[in-house]
């Protein structure tokens, strides 16, 4: 009986911290995402239990964030932030420059990509600052808010690396935006963002520059840049409504899409499970958003309100870019799916986005105990 | 932004922008729906059809080319299956590291290289090349066991063109080379891309070119599963090709070989046909070469070679040149003032040696004349005054018009090259033509002078060695034309039926049998008694000649200009013959370039082909030059 006591009392401990249904829909993405990358590489490399593996760590990393309470979080903050941006200095120094992007750090026994750390230190940074000047609140808060934000986006961005710098970013204008950045200046950036666009197509880089021209007419390069989007237009158009079924894609299968275990999971996912799983795949991110915001919109303090915030829309810029970008209505960058693509770095960090979102609800619930 | 702080109004606000994104956030996911519904339901059946183009690879497979034969079923071209040694360039990394590579294993020459790399700028990436052909057992196993070193490159076994008889009758075979540009032209035309895709050798000249779509055959597929890589992984259909259909020449290619032979190093060109169909019997273009060379792409030392020989091999003299016909004009002027009732078979001249007309004197080459001159006379003795006269007579429109339907001055439409482009015209001399021809009104006009040499075959005159005997042969047969041919019938590889090529005369000349009779009578006589008695002496059969010398600076070959200039000024050498002369079976135009006197040394060539060819006998070597002749042929 104490015995039984004993491993109750240790099990309710360790489930302490977990958000069922987050865990539920992001086990079922997963458990789809696996399946996946299994029908992808069944015909040479194998990934689905590499994958399993990552994901196993990432579930573990979770676990350890969950526990964390937010104001332990909040202690990371500009350690992390700063850390990140020096990191990124470097990068921009004396980075490994693989096929004409600067994007790896070399230390010694392996290689790190800074940015990737920046996905949860900039919503991190900025909920802090925001808390920080909670009552204070002036228009040079923002301007300062929007310095944090623009020095490692254009250190990324200068890599370059669109798609990270596009989440980086991403993640620190929602937590700007959901701290009440005035309506007047939002409309304002889109104007002056309109007024500039051909300028910042010049800033472009060529294949920057050729991905966009191939989004409009992929036909363009058919053997080039335009074959990714020609390879997986087609091999969703053909998936249908109900799909050619698990495993019986033979664009997949004849190795016409390429990069199709990563990036372009989608496309496999899709030849082979048609509309209907799209739309199911559709719901499944929208459940996931949907607790998030259910989080975030319970959330005790400002910081976790608007990290929980920032993150749970870091999850959606996630999925659109990519199903987007896959499906041909937005211009390729080296954007994952989230949950689904295979890749251990990627996951760990939404992972980490995961036990955070968890922090934030099971502490909300001790606090006001 | 107010100035005091009110956290239940932050706390809206921030619900409000979180409740703005949800909005968002289902916008952007509608989005999404709306496109994954326009890909996969509304244009689902356009994805659907490319993918399957994607997944499915229809490779063509080469039917076998139809096999030519002569006559009497001797083999002239056909195909041999043998080992190519191939590099697929986009599977095959670094090529001149592949290629050195390979050197070491298997023997590859510097021209196998070169040859290598004039195709690889022509070809696909995809597509495989040759770097060896006609590997022996030998290097084929050598290769084998070193396979795993080259990634891209594999042996195949591939069917080739050959010609066993090498440089026999290869101005009537022509032969097959490389796919060009203008090729290609030509398939689009016919509107027979389909049937070649995979086939990359086509006819070029002769026979090849002119019965390509017959000889092709017709392209099989095999329907594979193909990955992105191009490798085929599967087999889902095979449509098995159909061969070539099968040529049966009327050549008589022992004939062909012996009267390549009598000509020996001279330059020149025979037609011998059969009068009854109009069937080439013998077709010879002197000097020649081995179309055996073009089959694998020549190389441009032996292309070189060929194109600036002197003797100028690659030219085909039997359609392509142009020559006047001499004397052997005279029995076909004779024909047409009998026929247009100018002149009786007995109606005699005196010939004084000469003709004058107006302040011009035209000479005949015996001296003083041949005194009475009769038809029959002024054919076995060749006598230019009464020709002379006779085109007076005449006059130009009438000469054009009666040779005309002998087929002077036109394409005989052989069955050789394509379309019409491998065949001259000639020329033959009119008030129409020579408006055509000149530019300045006063070329233009034609002088009455100019009428009289045209009697004798010189002037304007200018008729290729095909049309002389084309006009021979329709004499021999009585005016009964059939267009020159070679292909007797054409075998079906489906239905193994045999498809005669030329069943039907062109024409009927309606010729009075009376004026034939003084005709071959009088070409009896020449072979007979006169100007081809000593070539002729001894013959077993009877048989009508005719002698021609034609001379090299009045040549009027537009399309052959090449070796008059080349060439010292001696005179080409005609004859034309047809035997047995109660009822021809051969009818023939020998044409010997810079031969001299017809007698000298284009009529032993033409006893030589009647000898073998009516009686079997085989002759012994070249025929040879009549040096004695030389003193009689005066007389033409």
């Amino acid at each position: 009986m104490d015995i039984a006591g004993t491993l109750k009392r240790w099990w309710l401990n360790l489930i302490a911290h977990i958000d069922f249904p987050l865990l539920l829909i992001t086990l079922t993405i997963m458990a789809v995402g696996l399946a996946t990358v299994n029908s992808a590489t069944i015909d040479s490399t194998h990934r689905m239990l590499s994958q399993a593996g990552n994901m196993g760590f990432a579930l573990v990393v979770m676990w350890f964030v969950s526990r964390l309470p937010p104001q332990k979080l909040m202690n990371f903050a500009i350690p992390l932030y700063i850390v990140g941006v020096v990191l990124l200095i470097a990068v921009f120094l004396f980075g490994i420059k693989i096929n004409g992007a600067r994007r790896w750090l070399s230390i010694g026994f392996t290689r790190i990509q800074p940015s990737e750390i920046m996905k949860i230190a900039m919503p991190l940074m900025l909920a802090w600052y925001f808390q920080k000047y909670e009552a204070t609140l002036r228009l040079k808060h923002y301007l300062i808010a929007a310095l944090i934000l623009v020095v490692p986006f254009g250190l990324i961005a200068k890599q370059p690396d669109l798609g990270t710098a596009l989440l980086v970013g991403g993640a620190g204008f929602f937590v700007i935006f959901l701290a009440g950045l005035p309506w007047k200046i939002i409309i304002g950036l889109i104007a002056a963002g309109a007024a500039a666009a051909p300028m910042l197509w010049h800033a472009l880089h060529d294949y920057q520059q050729k991905r966009i021209l191939t989004l409009i007419d992929p036909t363009t390069d058919p053997l080039g840049s335009g074959y990714h989007i020609i390879q997986s237009t087609i091999a969703i158009g053909s998936g249908g409504v109900f799909g050619k079924g698990y495993l019986n894609g033979t664009q997949t299968h004849l190795e016409f899409i390429p990069e199709k275990h990563t990036d372009f999971i989608f496309a496999v996912y899709s030849e082979e499970w048609g509309l209907l799983g799209n739309a199911v795949l559709l719901f499944l991110y929208t459940l996931l958003i949907g607790r998030g915001m259910m989080i975030a919109s319970g959330a005790s303090t400002l910081f976790s309100r608007l990290l929980a915030g920032a993150i749970t829309l870091g999850f959606f810029t996630y999925a659109f870019i990519n199903m987007g970008m896959v499906s041909g209505i937005l211009p390729v960058v080296g954007v994952p799916l989230p949950f689904m693509s295979f890749g251990g770095t990627a996951l760990v960090t939404l992972f980490l986005g995961i036990g955070i979102l968890m922090s934030i609800h099971t502490h909300r619930m001790l606090v006001k105990k | 932004m107010g100035d005091f702080h009110n956290p239940e109004g932050d706390l809206d606000r921030f619900r409000f922008r979180l409740g703005f994104s949800a909005v968002l956030v289902l916008v952007c996911f509608s989005i999404l729906l709306a496109r994954f519904i326009w890909l996969q339901v509304i244009q689902h059946d356009f994805y659907q059809t490319r993918a399957e183009d994607n997944r499915i690879a229809l490779i063509p497979i080469v039917p076998n080319r139809g096999v030519i034969t002569d006559r009497n079923g001797i083999v002239l071209a056909h195909n041999y299956s043998a080992f190519t040694l191939e590099i697929t360039p986009s599977q095959a990394g670094n090529l001149e590291e592949t290629i050195d590579a390979l050197a070491s294993v298997i023997d590859i020459q510097p021209k196998d290289r070169k040859r290598f790399k004039r195709l690889l700028d022509e070809a696909k990436n995809f597509e495989s090349i040759p770097i060896r052909t006609r590997l022996t057992d030998t290097e084929v196993a050598a290769f084998a066991a070193q396979r795993y070193r080259f990634p891209g490159v594999e042996v195949k076994a591939r069917l080739f063109r050959q010609y066993p008889l090498g440089k026999v009758g290869s101005h009537a075979l022509g032969y097959i080379g490389r796919i060009t540009e203008r090729d290609l032209k030509w398939i689009e035309e016919a509107e027979r891309q389909p049937n070649y895709k995979g086939t990359d050798h086509i006819g070029k000249t002769g026979l090849e070119q002119h019965y390509e779509f017959e000889l092709h055959g017709e392209t099989g597929y095999e329907q594979v599963e193909i990955d992105a890589g191009g490798r085929a992984l599967r087999s889902l259909k095979r449509i098995p090709p159909v061969s070539g259909n099968n040529l049966q020449l009327t050549l008589d290619i022992k004939l062909q070989e012996i009267t390549e032979k009598a000509f020996g190093e001279r330059k020149g060109a025979l037609v011998a046909i059969e009068p009854e169909t109009g069937g080439i019997l013998a077709f010879v273009s002197n000097p020649t070469y081995d179309p055996n060379l073009f089959v694998d792409g020549i190389s441009p030392e032996n292309w070189k070679e060929l194109n600036e020989h002197p003797d100028k091999p690659m030219v085909n003299r039997a359609i392509n040149g142009a020559y006047p016909p001499g004397s052997t004009f005279k029995p076909f002027m004779a024909l047409a003032a009998l026929e247009t009732g100018k002149r009786t078979p007995s109606q005699a001249i005196s010939d004084p040696g000469f003709f004058t007309f107006g302040n011009h004197t035209f000479r005949d080459d015996k001296k003083g004349g041949h005194g009475s001159v009769d038809m029959y006379k002024s054919i076995v003795h060749s006598c230019d005054t009464y020709y002379y006269v006779l085109a007076n007579d005449m006059g130009i429109d009438n000469i054009a018009k009666f040779m005309a339907q002998l087929g002077f001055g036109q394409r005989t439409g052989v069955d050789l090259g394509k379309d019409d482009s491998g065949e001259s015209k000639g020329v033959l001399p009119s008030p129409e033509w020579k408006k055509q021809r000149f530019k300045r009104p006063e070329q233009q006009k034609w002088y009455a002078g100019e009428t009289i040499s045209i009697g004798i075959g010189q002037g304007y005159n200018a008729y290729t060695p095909m049309q002389l005997a084309q006009a021979t042969a329709t004499l021999a047969n009585n005016g009964v034309m059939f267009r020159p041919h070679l292909v007797r019938h054409i075998v079906d590889t489906k239905t193994e039926e045999k498809r005669q090529v030329e069943p039907k005369p062109i024409r009927d000349l309606n010729l009075k049998e009376k004026n034939l009779e003084v005709i071959h009578r009088s070409m009896l006589g020449v072979i007979k008694e006169g100007t081809g008695a000593r070539a002729f002496a001894g013959a077993p059969y009877l048989a009508g000649g005719k002698t021609g010398t034609a001379q090299v600076f009045s040549l009027k070959g537009a399309d052959y200009k090449a070796s008059a200039v080349k060439q010292h000024l001696r005179d080409h050498a005609l004859f034309i013959a047809y035997a047995p002369i109660d009822k021809p079976k051969i009818a023939l135009a020998v044409l010997v370039e810079n031969g001299g006197f017809g007698a000298q040394s284009a009529a032993p060539i033409a006893r030589m082909v009647l000898d073998y060819y009516l009686l079997g006998k085989l002759p012994a070597g070249a025929a040879k030059e009549d040096s004695d002749a030389v003193e009689e042929e005066r007389d033409e």
